[in-house]
């Protein structure tokens, strides 16, 4: 069935679909509709699920990580400050390994306040150990937060979905809504291993030690080191499995297929722009205007942040001429997060395009297209020079 | 019927040999509030003088499935076990978070005070020693007044202690007991009835710790009895609104309550109490007493 509603509802019906049991959410814009949805879900039977309408964004991911650790399936969404608010728990639940789903409806962090969009929130969040997922539009959404669970589940480690606020959570697009059959399918119910069990006691999350420690039976167990090394290890084999995941997603549903990077008319291009989210798409009009005017050039949005995908980077990027690298977020006394990221995982091509940073769109800027060209242009004639500089575009100083 | 000594059930849910310092009140309730809490529970444990004495991994001193918690979070947690209990259609299994006064007065007073407004299905338990004792003896929102800790020193405590079972009682939850690790039989007791009860229940343990106290570790149990029989810590009930002394508490009236140098001179955190504190402190208490 196709419908024509918001990214939130878009998120709110993955949710939904895939059969989530425990639901744990505090209000904050804009994610607040997301939530709003849930409850709506619940309260209407059409959702069988525990929706705790929890007093701080601190304990929604606390009641999630319970939740989780009991054996149930579970999601909570936040945006900006609530995601700071939460970042004890954020830590929490990839070190406990437990399998939560989040979606992160982008917005800056204050102060100042600023309700509007940009990606700083998730990218402070970046070294947690939560795999991150950025969705371009509405359907990707929806099919993002399925695939999110079934990648989640298969790693043990939470996932991240994040996507632009306003420009994606407010704003009403087409999408299909899958059939809960095909998504049963797709999806199979949560079972863990190690519950909280009173048939089974565990006592879960304990204090470790700095060294290994034999158990009562003699047997070594992991000190902190080598358990935070396995969540390492673990999070680096998950690529793996969102690629299996995606083409498992594809094969029952009959769309996606790049779950690292998603290219536009990249195959032949000489520069590329490279952007996370939204901003991918607005792009496609800047290449396709550069294209009538003769330049070879394509755009690559990043849809998997975290782990970070290395090898794909370095497959879509070498031989080209030049990136062009947009970002609605920083590394506040350095650079661009993702611009650090794809210029590290250049460093051994020989090869190596130019990279240009561009930071833009902070606090919901407007993003004009004609900048964006511009912009673009002005780096392609710059040639080779392969410069450190980071430069921010709309800005009215 | 009160609980016995010859009818508390020989069932030990804890195991023999933990984490605990000699004389540790927290050690006597620990043990007897598991037999009240019983095996069909999963328990929820922020950091706190509990999570060391349940063992370090991968040593377990506990019988009883635990989820170790942030600080700021163990009645969240709390509920979120709830959830999925009740997601699962596992209702049976009971849920108890056990805190200590830090956990519960001050980092995690906000949890706690969000699970009750919703009525969590669950038995919450504060031990108050009074400080933070885990991490060193620190002031918390429940220690006393005049006390002297380590970020207390010198003069002791200037503020008075927070009245934590009193705003639980704001509230308006079902079930809210003191008790004392002094008298274990009437802890038992009120777990037991609180395990029985719907919605979120609050008890609030005192617990003497000789280490952070300034005791001897034999004196534990004396001290703490000391505290009921002065009329400092009371114990009782309010059940659906109701309040009730309970126990050694219904028996005194205020002309039989010790003197409370009886109970300071015991300990040396008290040591900095000049004679117009105690005798301010003397006569609150017996205003309180008036007022019961």
């Amino acid at each position: 069935m196709h419908v024509i509603e918001s990214g939130n509802v878009a998120a709110a019906t993955g949710v939904k679909l895939a059969r989530t049991q425990v639901i744990a959410a505090y209000p904050i814009t804009p994610q607040t509709p997301l939530t709003e949805k849930l409850s709506e879900f619940v309260s209407k039977g059409q959702m069988t699920a525990q929706y705790i309408p929890v007093e701080s964004e601190h304990s929604a991911l606390s009641v999630c990580i319970a939740a989780s650790s009991t054996g149930s399936r579970t999601f909570t969404a936040t945006s900006a400050n609530g995601l700071l608010y939460m970042s004890e728990q954020v830590h929490w639940a990839s070190g406990a390994r437990l399998p939560i789903v989040m979606c992160v409806v982008n917005r800056g962090v204050g102060a100042p306040w600023t309700v509007w969009n940009d990606h700083q929130d998730s990218i402070s969040q970046r070294d947690t150990g939560w795999i991150q997922m950025h969705a371009c539009d509405h359907q990707q959404i929806l099919d993002t937060v399925l695939k999110a669970f079934m990648v989640a589940e298969k790693v043990s480690i939470p996932v991240m979905v994040c996507y632009d606020g306003y420009l994606l959570s407010h704003s009403y697009m087409p999408f299909e809504i899958p059939k809960q059959e095909d998504v049963d399918r797709f999806l199979p119910s949560f079972s863990s291993d190690c519950k909280l069990d009173p048939e089974h006691p565990l006592n879960q999350n304990t204090v470790t030690l700095p060294d290994v420690r034999p158990d009562i039976h003699g047997n070594m167990s992991p000190g902190y080191m080598e358990i935070r090394h396995n969540l390492q290890q673990d999070l680096i084999c998950s690529l793996d499995v969102v690629k299996e995941v995606e083409d498992r997603f594809k094969g029952i549903f009959n769309r996606g297929g790049s779950p690292f990077i998603e290219s536009y008319l990249c195959e032949d291009a000489e520069y590329v722009a490279v952007c996370m989210g939204s901003l991918s798409y607005q792009l496609r009009d800047v290449v396709d205007q550069l294209r009538n005017d003769g330049q070879k050039v394509g755009v690559a949005g990043v849809r998997l942040y975290r782990p970070f995908p290395n090898q794909a980077v370095i497959d879509a990027f070498s031989g080209k001429k030049g990136l062009v690298i947009f970002e609605k977020g920083i590394s506040y006394g350095n650079q661009g997060p993702l611009f650090t990221d794809i210029t590290s995982a250049l460093y051994q091509v020989e090869e190596r395009p130019f990279a240009h940073n561009y930071i833009l769109g902070i606090g919901g800027r407007e993003i004009k297209t004609q900048d964006l060209l511009d912009t673009f242009r002005k780096s392609i004639q710059s040639g080779r020079k392969n410069e450190i500089k980071t430069e921010w575009i709309g800005l009215k100083l | 019927m009160a609980t016995t000594i010859l009818n508390l059930p020989d069932d030990e849910l804890i195991h023999p040999g933990n984490r605990a310092c000699a004389g540790c009140g927290l050690s006597i309730i620990y043990r007897i509030g598991l037999k009240a809490i019983g095996r069909d529970t999963i328990l929820v444990v922020p950091p706190s003088c509990l999570t060391v004495m349940q063992g370090l991994y991968p040593i377990a001193a506990t019988q009883l499935p635990c989820l170790n918690v942030t600080f700021a979070s163990t009645a969240a947690a709390a509920t979120g076990v709830v959830a999925a209990l009740k997601a699962q259609g596992r209702e049976n299994t009971k849920v108890v978070a056990w805190a200590g006064d830090g956990g519960t007065s001050d980092i995690g007073i906000q949890a706690l005070s969000g699970a009750c407004e919703r009525g969590e299905d669950f038995l919450y338990i504060c031990y108050d020693n009074e400080a933070y004792m885990n991490t060193g003896v620190q002031r918390s929102g429940t220690t006393p007044q005049g006390v002297l800790t380590t970020t207390t020193p010198v003069i002791g405590k200037l503020q008075k202690s927070k009245n934590v079972p009193a705003i639980m009682a704001a509230h308006g939850l079902n079930y809210i007991a003191t008790a004392s690790a002094s008298y274990p039989l009437d802890l038992y007791d009120k777990i037991k009835k609180a395990m029985g009860m719907p919605g979120t229940k609050y008890m609030h343990v005192h617990t003497p710790c000789p280490s952070g106290w300034g005791f001897d570790p034999r004196y534990s149990v004396k001290i703490g009895k000391l505290a009921v029989e002065t009329g400092i810590f009371d114990l009782y009930e309010i059940e659906n609104g109701e309040f009730r002394l309970t126990g050694p508490s219904k028996k005194l009236t205020p002309s039989k309550l010790k003197p409370v140098t009886e109970y300071f001179d015991t300990q040396s955190r008290f040591r900095a109490l000049k004679e117009d504190q105690i005798a301010s402190i003397q006569a609150g208490i017996h205003e309180k007493w008036d007022n019961y």
